[in-house]
């Protein structure tokens, strides 16, 4: 019964999330941890956990999408990719290091300027 | 190569929990000539074998709540299906702009983030 109650819940924000990745081909995942956390009050680690596992097929069907549709550079995304295992690895391994919320706000105002450049230009 | 230092701190950056595609693209945008749906296409597909090695150690660690996993992903491939549609036939300039729309929204959750436990 409790669980019914959410599913429906549940069902909207794996359409939005789907959407939205599709879309903008990122941000799919923060919508789905928010939700998970706010809502469901499950903690960071498994939402975040969570989140990467539904986020990774519903990319997987976008990136076909775009790549049938001649949008990308396959030997970019490899390098990309490789960089982003080992970059993984050490931000997984720094994790405790660095305080979140002071990278969070760093990483914020970067993103906000960049925001604001990619809407002027 | 820009490109693989560009994916390192992408990595290290969603290691560390925030959404290393929020960082990747407006870099790409401003290092490379490549359209808007090229870069998402890029942080797309580069995703993936990330997304593996990550999921790998997670299930190892019991973190996957296949629960509701399960129903997240059913939905989300229709809205995977009709977002990227959407995407990819807009113009480059309108979708560069709206993504520049969404990543302020990013940008102000991430700067006004607050984890509780800190």
């Amino acid at each position: 019964m409790d669980k019914l109650r959410h599913l429906y819940k549940i069902i909207i924000i794996g359409f939005l999330a789907g959407l939205i990745n599709g879309l903008f081909g990122a941000g799919g995942g923060t919508l789905v941890v928010l939700y998970l956390t706010s809502f469901l009050k499950i903690d960071q680690h498994k939402a975040q956990a969570t989140a990467i596992c539904v986020i990774l097929p519903l990319s997987l069907i976008s990136s076909l999408m775009y790549y049938n549709n001649g949008f990308t550079s396959i030997d970019s995304a490899i390098r990309v990719a490789v960089g982003g295992i080992f970059g993984s690895y050490i931000g997984s391994s720094s994790l405790n290091k660095i305080p979140e919320n002071y990278l969070r706000k760093f990483f914020g105002i970067f993103i906000i300027i960049a925001a604001i450049r990619m809407v002027l230009a | 190569m820009i490109l693989f230092l560009l994916g390192l701190i992408t990595g290290a950056i969603g290691g560390m929990g925030i959404g290393g595609g929020s960082v990747l693209i407006p870099s790409l945008v401003l290092f490379t000539k490549l359209n808007q749906q090229a870069i998402q296409g890029i942080n797309l597909i580069s995703f993936i074998p990330i997304a593996v090695v990550a999921l790998i150690i997670h299930y190892k660690n019991k973190n996957l709540l296949f629960k509701i996993i399960l129903p997240l992903i059913l939905s989300g491939i229709i809205g995977a299906f009709i977002g990227s549609s959407l995407s990819l036939n807009i113009s480059s300039e309108l979708l560069r702009k709206l993504f520049g729309l969404f990543l302020l929204f990013m940008g102000f959750y991430e700067l006004f983030y607050k984890n509780k436990k800190t």
